[in-house]
This record gives C-alpha cells, structure tokens and sequence, in this order.
C-alpha cells in the first residue's frame, strides 16, 4: 500500500488546482493571435481564400523563370537536365495509361495549387523568398505556356481562381463517408 | 485430399493406398517419441507442395522434429566436437551509452533512391527480408523528404492550431509532453509503396524495394481530438490543412473527421524521440492513412471549411484509373500482405523445413486471416497469426513449409476484419490497370495504392524470383 498516499494526495492536487482546468480543457495551449499567425498562414484553398493582394503577368513572369527556376526546370519550363525536374509545359492524355505522368495541364484541378506550392516551397533551395508579385507572375508564366490563360492576362486573386482547368471534372469521389 | 509433402512422400508414395497404419512405424522412426504424445498436432500437409498445419508450431518442436529426422541429423552423425570460440577467451568491449548493431550485420540497411545526395527529393527503404517481428527499427524506418530533413531544434519548434477554433493555440514540445500520452502501434505506408508492381513484367529485386515503403512503429503522443477541443474547434468545419516545417512546408488536407478518429500529435517512436526523417520532433499520425498525409515536423494546423488541394494532394499521391478519370480522397491504405522470408535474395540452401513468413495488415482495421500458397495459389493453407494483433498494424504470419526441392510459388493473401480481402493480381489489374510503359526501376511510381498479392517462385535449385500469378 505504499503508492495508496501519495496518490491519494496527488488526487486530492488536482481536485483543487488542475481540474477546473481539464473541465474544460488541458489549458496548455498558450494562446496566440491571428496577427501573430500570418507569416505561417500561407495555405491557399481553391476557391481563392488566403490568396494574397498583388498580381501578375506572364510577361514579367517569363523574366523571374529565366532568373530563379530555369537552372533547375530548363528554358521555357520545357524540363530540366534530369527526370526529376519534368517539363511544366503539356502533358499526354490521361487516357493514354494509369502511369501517365500527371501535369498541370492534363491533370491539376485548380490553378491555386500552383500559386500556393511556387510560393510555399520554390526555388527548392530558397523557399518563401519570393515575393507575392513575383509568385502571381510566375504563376501567370506557367498557365499562359500551358495556354490556359491568355499572354497578356493579369492574375490576381480575383482572377486565379476563375481560371478552368481542364481537368477538373475528371475526379471520382469513391468514399465520400471518409469525408 | 492434401498433397503430401516431402518426408511422407519418401516414405510411402501417395498413389499406392497403403494405410495410415503402414506408415505408423515409419513416422515413430522420424519423430521418435513426440509422435506418441497425447494430443499431438498434426502433421498433415493443410495445401499443398508441402506446406503444413500452422497447429504444429504450437506443438512445442513436433514439426521441426520430423524435418531434422530425415535428415539424420538428430543422432549426432553430423556434429563436430565443440570449442570455445576467441570471443569467449577475451574480455569484451566496454558497454556503450548508444548501441549500434553488429558488425555482421551491416547489410542489414535501408534501400536509397538519391545515395549520392542530388538536389532532389531521397527515399530511403525498410529492408524487410532482413527482418523478423512486428516493430520497425528506428533506424530502418522508412523515410521520404521531398525538400531534404529540416535540422530542427526542438526548444525553438512551435504547433500552432487555428482557423476555424474559438481561440487559435501555440504548443511546444514541452506543453504536448505534459499532457496523458497515448500509445498505439500503427503502420505508415507510402500511397506509392509497391508502386513497381504496376509493372507489367515482374521486378527481380528484394522485397524491401518493392514494399519498402511501409514500416510499423508503437507511435505516443497526444490525441488530436484533444487538441482540437482545446481550441475550440467550429462544429461545422469539415477539413484541417496539417502542415510541416521543413524547406517547403509540405502540407495536406485532413478530414476532421480521422482527427476526431484516431489521429496522434505523436512525440516518440518506439519508446525515444521520433527520428529526424519521420518527422522530429513532432508528427502527424494518421492511422492506415497514405503515409504522406502524416505531416512530420509538423508546425501548423488550419481548421478550414473546404479541402486546400495542396501540391501533393493534387500531384502525386492520387491514383489514375484506366481510362483516365483519378480516385480523389481514397486515403486508406488496404489490406496487404506480402511474404518477407523467403523471399527474393534469399535463396534456399537445401530441402526441408523453412517457415514462410512475412506481414500483413490494413488501413482500415484488424488482419483476420493471411492464407499462404506454395503452388501458386491452386490451393491455400490458414498461417498462424503472431499476437497480440493491432489494428493498423503489421501482423506477423507464420506457415511451416517442407520445401521437397521441387519448384514452388509462395504467395500470401490477407483478410481484415472489415471484411476486405487482398485482391488477386488479375483483379487487381482488372480494377486499377497496370503500367503501359515499361518500368525499369523499383524506385518508380507509376501509379499509386498497390495492394495485391506478390508471389515467389522458388525454383530446384533453391534460387528465388519475383514472379505474377
């Protein structure tokens, strides 16, 4: 019976002191602000939610590509030196088989991805160091070569999440009740 | 009518229709006196090509008795007089504070896509045919960075919940440590995990290139859900976007549904921190979920009224069907099995006994049954299970197998107490496709969600290849 008091007064603690806190709940979570968030807050929901103020043409787009991605996706986004850095331009029908390399082109839904990703994760070897203009303008670069915009289209939030992608309807839903 | 295995086939050939009672002497001769134990298991082959009643690994040694008595091995004619070895007439090393395998056992590591450290995503995968048990090794765990393993210093790291919550939340290491963990043992697997076995020509590589990707863990943190309540979740939210805190952020959406289910915040991994490549110090643990969607270094959660189509949600780890429309939200990770030893590379020395062995388990539940073929899958015998059975988890399947040098095809198959049942290669195929380019390499992922049935085709000299069935 040797643990029976020191849990009993351990007990007896919590009774006054930790329970009214777990009532409701645990009470570690240190509370923080929104404006205290916003330099985490980058994640981009399709129907343009979170999409930052700026803009973008493909023409200025076309600049920052040479400058800061073209080393590792090639000239023109046509693909880099290995398969590992595949062209950001076309893509086969899907049709074609189920290994059918998945593209912007024949296989993205919604053109937010491609701003939230550029932005979040490019250059691979500087993520988040490009500014939100700059993420608009290549973003605008990659759908104007994939003619999903046109070249002199500005992309912005209100504009980018209006773009249709050409496979959007193509998904099947096959267990809604995991949802 | 079994098919008799090696030893009975020696003995007394099957089409001659001589009795039980002619064979009696023969088996007392082999098994000496354990063949007259009250209650003993049968030896009766359960399918065939020799495999054996899984009872008889309860029968403390009957099996293995009878497979060494063929041989003659159990009156000693084979021994040799015993020395002591040099490692017992030394003192040995001076205990270490961190101990490190063998180094006789330096083969045993994991199976890399990028070993020379290109500017590019690094895979890293489990050896299973160099493993026994259920529980992973940290060190063999398998691993995917898209963006590289992110140096994290674990005083300095936040979690932050937000979003759609009554009071947006900070937590450190610290505070999660604080509160009544949770263990679980649970699997994680790539949604690309066996993804060569797409190929339409069977891959000759051993079994942790094709299956490498999946490892099982006991996992101990917080349970999301408490987390969650914490702040205050809105009841009408439906998503989370979980993300981490490596150069790239990766992040997925998450229903919350699973995160009211059985998700973890989890802080350790088989008893010590988790590894720096699954996800130090700190990870999402999504049960029988596409691995991927267990966010490691995880640093934020966004309670969000619709799922974010994130870069990898929408890219890779979704699976194109034939004729070219994409399963969207499939997220389990279905029954599976596949046999570890033996198995490619590990070739068979001579006739007798071997156990086939290997893992099963399933996303969404407990294994039931794994059922085990030697000849290719005309007929099936019942393996024995190791316990205690977990679900989500690897469960271990054992089947006594004589091996009579004759060619033999190993296969197993897994059923999951949901009823699911790993599917037949040519269901499979029929159901999802297979590649239409070659695939030249293990390390590629032509598609996505492979969960049918490998099989080993053991030939007379014992060699072991990959074959379909």
């Amino acid at each position: 019976m040797s643990t029976y008091k020191p849990l009993a007064a351990l007990a007896f603690a919590l009774s006054f002191i930790a329970a009214p806190a777990f009532a409701q709940n645990a009470g570690l979570g240190k509370p923080i602000s929104d404006a205290d968030i916003k330099q985490w807050d980058i994640a981009i929901l399709p129907d343009g939610t979170n999409l930052p103020p700026g803009s973008g043409t493909p023409a200025k787009g076309a600049k920052i590509f040479a400058e800061k991605c073209s080393a590792c996706h090639g000239d023109s986004a046509k693909g880099g030196v290995t398969p590992f850095y595949p062209s950001l331009v076309g893509g086969q029908p899907l049709t074609n088989g189920i290994d059918t390399v998945k593209t912007i082109a024949n296989y993205y839904a919604y053109a937010t991805t491609i701003f939230d990703y550029t932005r979040r994760a490019m250059p691979y070897n500087m993520p988040r160091s490009l500014n939100d203009d700059e993420v608009y303008s290549l973003t605008a670069y990659i759908l104007s070569l994939n003619k999903l915009i046109g070249d002199n289209d500005v992309m912005d939030a209100k504009t980018l999440p209006q773009v249709k992608m050409p496979n959007r309807d193509n998904f099947i839903m096959p267990y809604p009740d995991r949802l | 009518m079994p098919v008799i295995g090696l030893d009975n086939r020696k003995v007394v050939p099957h089409d001659t229709g001589m009795s039980k009672a002619h064979m009696a002497p023969l088996r007392e001769e082999i098994m000496g006196k354990w063949s007259r134990r009250r209650g003993a298991p049968s030896l009766d082959d359960v399918a065939g090509n020799g495999l054996i009643n899984r009872r008889a690994l309860l029968g403390k040694g009957i099996a293995i008795a009878g497979a060494v008595g063929a041989t003659g091995a159990a009156t000693g004619a084979g021994a040799e007089p015993l020395i002591d070895a040099p490692w017992s007439l030394a003192f040995g090393e001076i205990t270490p504070p961190l101990q490190t395998p063998s180094p006789f056992e330096k083969n045993v590591a994991r199976a890399l896509s990028n070993p020379n450290g290109e500017f590019r995503n690094s895979h890293a995968r489990t050896p299973h045919q160099l493993l026994g048990g259920t529980v992973t090794p940290n060190s063999l765990h398998f691993s995917i960075n898209h963006c590289g393993i992110p140096d994290i210093d674990p005083a300095q790291h936040k979690l932050v919940i937000h979003g759609m919550v009554r009071q947006p939340l900070e937590f450190t290491l610290e505070t999660l440590s604080r509160y009544p963990l949770v263990s679980r043992m649970a699997f994680v697997e790539c949604a690309g995990n066996s993804a060569g076995m797409f190929a339409k020509v069977p891959l000759q590589v051993p079994a942790g290139l094709i299956h490498g990707l999946v490892s099982n863990s006991e996992w101990t943190g917080v349970p999301l859900s408490t987390l969650l309540d914490e702040a205050g979740i809105d009841p009408t939210a439906k998503w989370l976007v979980a993300e981490g805190a490596d150069g790239g952020f990766l992040d997925r959406s998450v229903p919350v549904k699973k995160a009211y289910d059985d998700a973890l915040v989890a802080i350790y991994q088989n008893g010590e921190r988790l590894m720096p490549g699954n996800g130090y110090p700190m990870r999402l643990l999504l049960p029988g979920y596409q691995g991927n969607m267990n966010v490691k270094f995880l640093r934020r959660i966004k309670v969000i009224n619709q799922p974010a189509y994130s870069y990898f949600e929408t890219k890779a780890y979704s699976q194109v069907l034939p004729g070219g429309k994409t399963w969207r939200f499939h997220f389990v990770m279905e029954v599976k099995s596949f046999i570890t030893h033996p198995s490619f590379g590990l070739n068979l020395k001579e006739p007798g006994l071997y156990a086939i062995s290997g893992v099963a388990y399933s996303g969404t539940g407990r294994i039931s049954k794994v059922m085990v073929s030697a000849d290719g899958g005309k007929s099936w015998g019942e393996a024995a299970l190791q316990g205690p059975i977990h679900e989500k988890a690897f469960t271990r399947f054992v089947m006594p197998w004589r091996w009579d040098g004759q060619p033999a095809v190993l296969m197993s198959r897994a059923y999951d107490d949901g009823g699911n049942v790993q599917p037949l290669r040519a269901e499979f195929v029929a159901a999802r496709g297979e590649a239409a380019n070659p695939v030249t390499t293990p390390l590629a992922f032509p598609n996505q969600h492979y969960n049918s049935i490998t099989s080993w085709a053991v030939d007379s000299e014992g060699g072991i290849k990959h074959v379909y069935v």
